[in-house]
């Protein structure tokens, strides 16, 4: 095992499956010549050349397009947008054509195609560069989607969506970029799509979190351990689609309370899905309504200590978590919580 | 654009000649037959018809190899008949059935035939041009001289696509034919009333893509500006754009009420028909004589016959494959891809797999439930 950061355990997955399969290729804005600008592709241009690295204009759309195209034609093309917002400028490209085409021709072509973005709160960024999409992409037939939180996952996961036959959308997160984790050394190491990540067992109450929330559920459960005395069991599904419901229901049947956590908004977001899936298949199990821990109903916010209490924090997530199993909530988490109330 | 004197005109073998004219007559039998079909409810949803684009069609096609890209926009019948998909599949997708080339999950607009390089037909205006380049950028990465003939609409030249993908083509110098199917209108917005710039083979100029254009009337000109243009773009390897100047003869789709041109515009538009105008440049030519030029339009005639006969007898998907091709399923998988809320294949309380849930039972018996429910609701 060696200690990576997310960025380098990204950067380590793209120069393995670079150097394994000649038909994968990356494009994407500044990730040659400027290396990325969050620095995952660098020194991906001088090892591989430019034919297999690619700087784009500013055109999302239709980079994503090309990539369509090029997947549609037995290519395994992997293209970075810079942030998941500019995502929203190439929706047209994703929804009606990575994601459609293999059903709306009839299963006639396959479109293998990787796109790459991060999202998150927490830099100052404001409301057009802040927000986390995952249930856009989620809602639509079609797509995978994928949200590593820590570094083994996001170069094992990336391996995967590479070898994928499917579009999908690989979501990683600003803040996790230099966060260090063990990754294992082997290079075929991966990490399968559809098989959560239990990151903490417990008895109590299962914790499902998302994304950068994983990390933020499991300081949560140590203080549950630690201040309340509460056995929390923190699952990371790793992967929205295909999702590992049955690893959900599992720890849902032993524990028998249930709180979502995910940094997006709370209408029609991953919480109120997983939450719907959960009452569906295992309501008799529960003891208490699933709760969620979401971001707030709002654009982000620039200013800082609006920003802040935004989007989810360990105390919203401990309060949550003590309502759920009846017991009082500390007041002050009551006082930052988020979420559809 | 070249002299349209008719007996002045050089032509093709007489074999591809005929050809060029069979399949242009296929086409306006079969687009003719698909609007009676659309009239009698045979088919759904929009169709947008090519009649009066034909030569352009034929024409562009026919300067392609076999192992070139085509991909077209949501009037795409007559791209994939020209490729040679059976009339019979295409009837049948229109038609909404198992045998339809797209195999009933597409429809009018989204025609495809993977194995002829008929690379699809494309709902969303301006939507297949980035496609096409990544198609034409596949095949400089595998080091192949093929090329790709992306034909879009003159409205998809409004597209922000247009610009993105015209500048990056120019800028990786992919081997692509942008043709712009130029028939006077975006929908119903003429030409003049959509775009600043009427004259569009300029539109990629600013990009560093070159324009030509040739006449969409003219099979003949047609196949010999593309000609040259597929010619310069396999040999250099960087884009063109060439503009067909047509005309619809028909409403943008089923639905148009054509409140926007006049009869007379129209009727002066199809004294150029491209059909009547070949033939009669075979027969002055001796190609073909009268009797043979009717014989095409009965055999055309003939064929579309055939293809109806053969989508009327294809069965409906069946319900069980509504979720099929949604993905491609990876078996060891234990994650769920879909939500089922309609799956037919097994009993909720013998549920094992963890694919899905069900609230329905049988397959047929889901479908006998929903026709009736739509029924009580036209009574309603």
């Amino acid at each position: 095992m060696a200690e990576l950061r997310y960025r380098d355990a990204l950067n380590a997955a793209l120069r393995e499956e670079l150097s394994r399969d000649e038909r994968v290729f990356l494009m994407g804005e500044d990730i040659g010549v400027f290396g990325g600008a969050f620095k995952v592709t660098d020194g991906l241009l001088e090892e591989f050349g430019e034919k297999r690295v690619r700087d784009t204009p500013i055109s999302e759309n239709t980079i994503i397009g090309i990539g369509v195209g090029a997947a549609m034609a037995g290519l395994r093309p992997v293209v970075e947008l810079m942030t998941i917002n500019f995502a929203l400028l190439a929706f047209d490209q994703i929804v009606n054509h990575a994601a459609h085409i293999h059903y709306m021709f009839g299963g006639q072509v396959r479109v293998p195609l990787v796109v790459r973005m991060p999202q998150g709160a927490g830099h100052q960024l404001g409301p057009t560069h802040s927000h986390c999409f995952e249930a856009l992409f989620l809602h639509i037939p079609g797509l995978l989607v994928a949200a590593p939180a820590t570094a083994a996952d996001a170069k094992g996961l990336l391996k995967t969506a590479i070898r994928d036959e499917n579009p999908v959308i690989f979501i990683e997160h600003e803040s996790l970029y230099g966060v260090r984790g063990e990754v294992p050394d082997e290079e075929e190491t991966l990490v399968e799509f559809g098989r959560a990540r239990i990151a903490r067992e417990g008895s109590d109450v299962t914790i499902v979190a998302v994304s950068r929330m994983a990390l933020t559920a499991e300081r949560a459960a140590k203080t549950l351990a630690t201040s309340h005395d509460v056995s929390a069991e923190v699952i990371d599904p790793r992967t929205l689609r295909p999702l590992d419901l049955d690893s959900i229901l599992s720890s849902v049947r032993k524990t028998n309370r249930c709180v979502v956590v995910e940094e997006g908004w709370p209408h029609g977001g991953v919480a109120a899905n997983i939450a719907a899936l959960i009452s569906e298949q295992a309501f008799d199990d529960l003891d208490a309504p699933v709760r969620r821990v979401s971001g707030a109903d709002v654009p982000m916010p620039y200013s800082k200590p609006l920003e802040d209490i935004a989007y989810p924090h360990e105390p919203q997530i401990v309060s949550a978590v003590l309502e759920t199993l009846g017991l009082a909530a500390p007041a002050t988490a009551t006082a930052t919580q988020t979420g559809a109330r | 654009m070249a002299s349209s004197s008719e007996t002045t005109r050089d032509l093709p073998e007489p074999a591809l000649a005929r050809e060029w004219l069979e399949t242009m007559t296929l086409i306006r039998r079969f687009e003719e037959r698909a609007g009676e079909m659309y009239a009698r409810a045979k088919v759904g949803g929009f169709l947008h018809l090519s009649i009066g684009e034909e030569a352009t069609i034929v024409g562009s096609a026919r300067a392609l190899r076999e192992h070139d890209y085509l991909i077209s926009t949501y009037r795409s019948h007559g791209h994939a008949l020209v490729r040679g998909t059976p009339p019979e599949n295409v009837m049948a997708e229109l038609f909404g059935r198992a045998d339809g080339c797209s195999g009933g999950r597409g429809g009018s607009m989204h025609m495809f035939d993977a194995a002829r390089r008929f690379m699809g037909g494309y709902g969303i205006v301006g939507g297949n041009l980035p496609i096409a380049a990544g198609l034409a950028l596949a095949s400089d990465y595998e080091g192949t001289d093929d090329v790709t003939l992306c034909t879009f609409g003159d409205g998809a030249s409004n597209q922000g696509t247009f610009g993105e993908t015209l500048n990056l083509a120019a800028l990786w110098k992919l081997p692509v034919v942008f043709m712009v199917t130029n028939n006077q209108f975006g929908m119903g917005t003429s030409l003049s009333r959509h775009s600043a710039v009427t004259d569009l083979q300029r539109k990629g100029e600013s990009l560093g893509v070159p324009g030509m254009r040739c006449d969409g009337m003219d099979v003949l000109d047609t196949y010999a500006v593309l000609c040259e243009a597929i010619a310069r773009v396999r040999e250099e390897r960087s884009p063109v754009l060439v503009e067909a100047v047509t005309y619809r003869f028909r409403g943008h789709s089923m639905a148009d009420p054509e409140q926007y041109r006049s009869k007379e515009e129209v009727a002066h538009w199809r004294e150029r028909d491209p059909i009547p105008a070949f033939g009669r440049l075979l027969v002055a030519d001796g190609v073909i004589d009268e009797d043979q030029l009717a014989q095409i339009d009965a055999r055309a005639i003939e064929r579309v016959d055939a293809a109806v006969e053969f989508a009327e007898a294809s069965p409906f998907p069946t319900p069980e494959s509504l979720y099929d091709d949604v993905y491609v399923l990876d078996p060891s998988s234990s994650g769920w891809y879909s939500v089922r809320t309609t799956d037919p294949r097994r009993d909720a309380e013998e549920s094992t797999e963890p694919l899905a849930f069900s609230q329905a039972r049988d397959g047929d018996e889901v479908q006998q439930q929903i026709t009736d429910a739509l029924a009580r609701e036209e009574r309603a």
